[in-house]
């Protein structure tokens, strides 16, 4: 259950809980091992789930269920966690409803198999977290090569130890008359040139 | 576009399916398509291997626009992230207000009030009239047509005009933050933006009649560029790209969202997929969208707050969880997958534009055995906006 906090507190309202959803996933426990449900919306829910079982439910949630189209495949950094989490969205709809596949996998051997041929497009995907996060796809048509970055010899950017900051104080340098001022001291400075 | 039934001088597919291009044999050439265009594509660049007047292969190539935005949200707290998000796409940019709107209400579990649905509804289906006339100028200038983006440009800016009362801002609106609306809308507005809409209306009758009654439009758009119905989920292609294949999707429909419910339309299809319908489909959908914001304007409560009370914006912590929010744009799903983390800052945003399938896999895969003269109108019929592939 979600809600805004400040300091502890919680403020607003609690999300609604789901019916459909939890049937849902007690029909499709019965023949995949799954682990846990976050029921998100009445429409809307994460499912976790380990490397095994990906492949064959993902082709069950495609062809016996409807949920044919890939929405999103995108990766989340828990550094603190040591691993990444992969999330697979797909979306069904005929009834409208979204199912997300939650993955871990370890960060210092970032590797998952590719589904470029259950969705082509998911080679785009790939692609991209390769390059992004590091996370390699053998088998992946075109996942070596550059996809956005050019000649990046730099840790995967998207990655949570990748500093932005540091790096572009590292690698550019500020024009002439764009320093940053301490307001306080600019003022200061304006108004007692003397110091006095 | 007339192709020789001989095809021997053409490149046939190896073994492994990959065509037999051998660039040392002289009957090849790389050309470059982009990345400074004169369309409406923006920068992305297509590397094309020709044959003749013929494309036998075409590699997207993008990159030009990144500018690292999920990234940099990692780093901003959730107000802070709000003049970034609609820089992601520039010619429709209310829909990534709307959907990171949603997605941290969402997880922090704030409610709107009613008037700041309908306006925000409204401010959407503003949106989307403008980026299909932008559209339309894109796409008749890619066949020589370069007044129909004149006539356009014109409506759009009245558009503009009234984005600017509304919101202040004429491109970057930054209007809709988590928590409803910023204002309401103004005296009278209503009454011009009739005006406006009739404008509209009347440059869409001589657009019709002068693109798309004309001949060399017609004979050079119907029946090129097909996506086959069958290949919409496996490149998972949305909005008006699949309805002109008959597939009725459209999130206003699937999942509604806002007040869609109490508006009354239905989906508009096309049959042929080729560019020719899609760029019909996206002229009527101009008009609906035109009967939609009437049926807004009409329906709307007259007054009531607009924001929710809020606590300080700048002290949010928003516990750990995540959730992907939706929003039927001029070109398809456009959607943000939100990651929280308990802290003050966004774990991850994963912007989902619909250009990040249409124009790589899908244009790369349409764009063989197509005339060179033929690719800008492809590309610009699939609707694409680069930045939205790179963020």
């Amino acid at each position: 259950m979600s809600a805004l906090s400040i300091e502890g507190r919680h403020i607003g309202l609690p999300l609604r809980e789901t019916k459909w959803m939890r049937e849902f996933y007690t029909k499709l426990a019965k023949q995949f091992p799954l682990g846990e449900l976050t029921e998100q919306r009445d429409n809307l829910a994460f499912i976790s789930i380990e490397q095994p079982q990906l492949r064959p439910l993902l082709m069950h949630l495609r062809d016996k269920e409807g949920f044919s189209h890939l929405v999103l495949l995108t990766a989340v950094d828990w550094i603190e966690e040591g691993h990444f989490q992969l999330t697979y969205l797909l979306s069904n709809r005929t009834n409208g409803t979204d199912i997300g596949l939650r993955l871990m996998i370890s960060r210092d051997d970032a590797l998952m198999e590719s589904i470029h041929d259950i969705w082509p497009t998911a080679a785009t995907y790939q692609r991209e977290l390769r390059e992004m996060f590091g996370i390699d796809f053998p088998d992946s048509p075109g996942v070596y090569e550059d996809f956005i970055l050019e000649g990046w010899n730099n840790i995967p950017p998207y990655r949570r130890d990748f500093d932005t900051l540091e790096f572009s104080t590292e690698n550019f340098a500020q024009r002439p008359g764009r320093e940053t001022k301490d307001p306080a001291q600019h003022m200061k400075q304006q108004l007692y040139p003397d110091g006095a | 576009m007339a192709y020789q039934p001989d095809r021997s001088q053409y490149p046939q597919p190896g073994a492994d399916g990959k065509l037999d291009i051998d660039l040392t044999s002289g009957k090849y050439l790389k050309l470059w398509q982009g990345p400074q265009h004169p369309g409406i594509t923006g920068n992305m660049a297509v590397e094309l291997t020709v044959c003749g007047d013929e494309v036998v292969e075409g590699k997207v190539h993008v990159g030009y626009l990144h500018r690292g935005f999920e990234k940099l949200m990692e780093r901003r707290t959730f107000i802070q992230c709000f003049p970034i998000v609609c820089r992601i796409c520039v010619p429709e940019p209310d829909f990534n207000e709307y959907c990171y709107a949603a997605a941290v209400e969402e997880l922090a579990g704030i409610e709107i009030p009613e008037q700041a649905r309908w306006i925000r509804a409204l401010i959407l289906e503003m949106g989307r009239i403008n980026s299909f006339l932008m559209y339309c100028g894109g796409q008749a200038g890619s066949y020589g047509m370069g007044v129909i983006s004149q006539w356009t440009t014109y409506v759009r800016d009245l558009m503009l005009d009234r984005f600017e009362e509304l919101t202040g801002a004429r491109i970057y609106h930054m209007f809709i933050l988590p928590g409803g609306v910023r204002d309401t809308l103004p005296e009278g507005f209503a009454q011009r933006m009739e005006e406006t809409l009739r404008e509209i209306e009347i440059t869409m009758k001589d657009v019709y009649e002068t693109m798309y009654c004309n001949a060399v439009f017609k004979k050079r758009t119907v029946g090129l560029g097909v996506i086959d119905p069958e290949l919409l989920d496996s490149y998972g292609v949305t909005g008006p790209n699949a309805r002109a294949a008959g597939v009725a999707k459209d999130v206003r429909k699937d999942q509604p969202y806002l007040i869609y419910p109490e508006l009354d339309f239905e989906p508009i299809l096309g049959q042929d997929s080729d560019i020719y319908t899609r760029a019909d489909l996206r002229r009527q959908d101009i008009l609906q969208s035109v009967d939609l914001v009437r049926q807004i304007l009409a329906k709307m409560p007259k007054e009531g707050p607009v924001m929710s009370k809020l606590p300080n914006v700048l002290h949010w912590k928003i516990p750990r969880g995540e959730t992907y929010i939706r929003g039927e744009c001029s070109r398809g799903e456009y959607g943000y997958y939100l990651v929280t983390d308990g802290s003050g800052f966004p774990r991850r945003v994963n912007v989902r534009g619909p250009s990040y399938t249409h124009a790589m896999s899908l244009l790369e895969r349409m764009i063989v055995n197509i005339n060179i003269a033929d690719v800008a109108g492809l590309m610009v019929s699939l609707h694409t906006y680069p930045p939205e592939i790179e963020r």
